[in-house]
């Protein structure tokens, strides 16, 4: 087959758009760590659970274990069920912490987990037994006011 | 004055049939080309020759355009982002609007003007000097010689076009808010890479870029196929591939965006 100038600039332009798409994906994207091995599911219960998104992720001293699968609402209990799925990799105690933290002031949120000192591990389907709810800023800047006010009447009082 | 609203009426009413005429033999035409799309597979030199035309003498202005587009969006974003304190973040505005959204659909309109006019007017030449009716008579299908290679090549270029010029746009993004803004390299990258997921934005985005690339090369060559075939025929037909072309992406778009969203 005759080979014209034409064919390699077709090749130049398809090779340099599929660079493009694997640059995006790796360079970019979260091609990398949104592929987790092999994982296994835990539920926890939390009463307010802020603007914690699926696909958040999950850390255990800030390296990312796994993410959050979905986020359900119990009518019974009234609270948040939110499935994390963990990296089977990395077995937790079954006494872990999961706390909700914000990733800086205004940052995303997600899921940290502090192993506990069990020696049983969590299993798949298992729930955690310790949680924390997410910090609401309102709620602790109307506490800090309210402590503050009276804090200054305790004052004016002793005067 | 009652003919004369009357007359009103019959015009409105003319304009949308034809509007529905012309989409249903668009449709048909689309279908036409489906079926003889097979010949542009088998003599693919045909489709080579037009992905050079259309995709790679694109190139130049789209990866121009999204190196001006990825610089203007940090620098937008900066100037907002810093009010908040969050100038890091401008890594994820500038990656976050170009997958998602201008990558496909400023590819997709620079496309439209670029490659579609092209098409539009050499099939409505061809047509207006009856070269198409002179292969017609030699037994060859115009439809498969000459509309559906073109139809493949361009399917084929939009995707490749848009992720260029989202990449691109990132880049220039980058050498704005990190050499010149001096925002810090790592968080740039690496704020980006927690916000951009692979499935829900880069593929979205490409699923985008091939509908618009099918939308895109249709109206052009339906456009070219069907104009009337004289000097006038010819560019009015050009203009309407612009015009439609771009209400065809935008509309498309907002249909899109809405549907993959929701998850």
């Amino acid at each position: 087959m005759e080979r014209t100038t034409i064919d390699l600039w077709v090749g130049i332009f398809a090779a340099a758009g599929a660079a493009a798409l694997f640059g995006l994906a790796l360079k970019v994207g979260n091609f990398n760590s949104a592929t987790l091995g092999e994982t296994y599911s835990v539920t926890g219960a939390f009463e307010n659970i802020g603007s914690l998104k699926p696909r958040a992720p999950v850390k255990s001293a800030g390296v990312v274990v796994g993410r959050v699968d979905n986020i359900r609402f119990d009518p019974e209990t009234y609270e948040a069920l939110v499935t994390v799925k963990v990296d089977k990799r990395y077995p937790f105690p079954k006494d872990t912490f999961a706390n909700i933290y914000t990733a800086g002031l205004l940052g995303e949120q997600y899921i940290g987990l502090e192993a506990g000192g069990d020696d049983k591990m969590l299993q798949d389907g298992d729930k955690f037994s310790k949680t924390q709810d997410a910090v609401v800023l309102e709620k602790m800047i109307s506490q800090f006011l309210y402590s503050k006010a009276s804090e200054s009447n305790e004052d004016k009082e002793a005067k | 004055m009652f003919s004369a609203l009357a007359n009103m009426l019959r015009g409105i009413g003319h304009r949308i049939v034809d509007r529905l005429w012309r989409f249903g033999s668009g449709l048909r035409f689309f279908f036409y080309v489906l079926i003889y799309s097979g010949e542009s597979f088998r003599r693919l030199h045909l489709t080579i020759r037009e992905i050079y035309f259309t995709g790679v003498m694109s190139l130049i202005i789209i990866l121009v355009s999204a190196f001006f587009v990825g610089m203007v969006l940090a620098l937008q974003g900066y100037n907002t982002l810093q009010r908040y304190g969050s100038s890091e973040a401008i890594g994820v505005l500038v990656a976050l609007s170009l997958v998602r959204e201008l990558g496909p659909v400023v590819t997709a309109l620079l496309f439209a003007g670029r490659a579609g006019t092209a098409i539009t007017a050499e099939i409505g030449l061809m047509k207006a000097t009856e070269q198409l009716s002179a292969m017609e008579m030699m037994a060859v299908s115009p439809v498969a010689r000459v509309v559906a290679p073109r139809f493949w090549a361009g399917v084929f270029s939009m995707p490749l076009l848009a992720a260029l010029f989202s990449m691109v746009g990132v880049l220039g993004g980058y050498l704005v808010a990190v050499p010149v803004i001096g925002v810090d390299s790592g968080a740039f990258w690496s704020q980006m890479q927690a916000s951009v997921d692979f499935r829900e934005d880069i593929i979205n985005g490409v699923i985008k870029s091939v509908v618009f690339g099918v939308a895109c090369t249709l109206i052009a060559l339906f456009e070219g196929f069907d104009a009337p075939p004289t000097a006038e025929g010819v560019s009015r037909a050009t203009t309407r591939t612009v015009v439609n072309s771009s209400l065809a992406v935008l509309g498309l778009d907002f249909v899109m965006t809405s549907f993959m969203i929701v998850a």
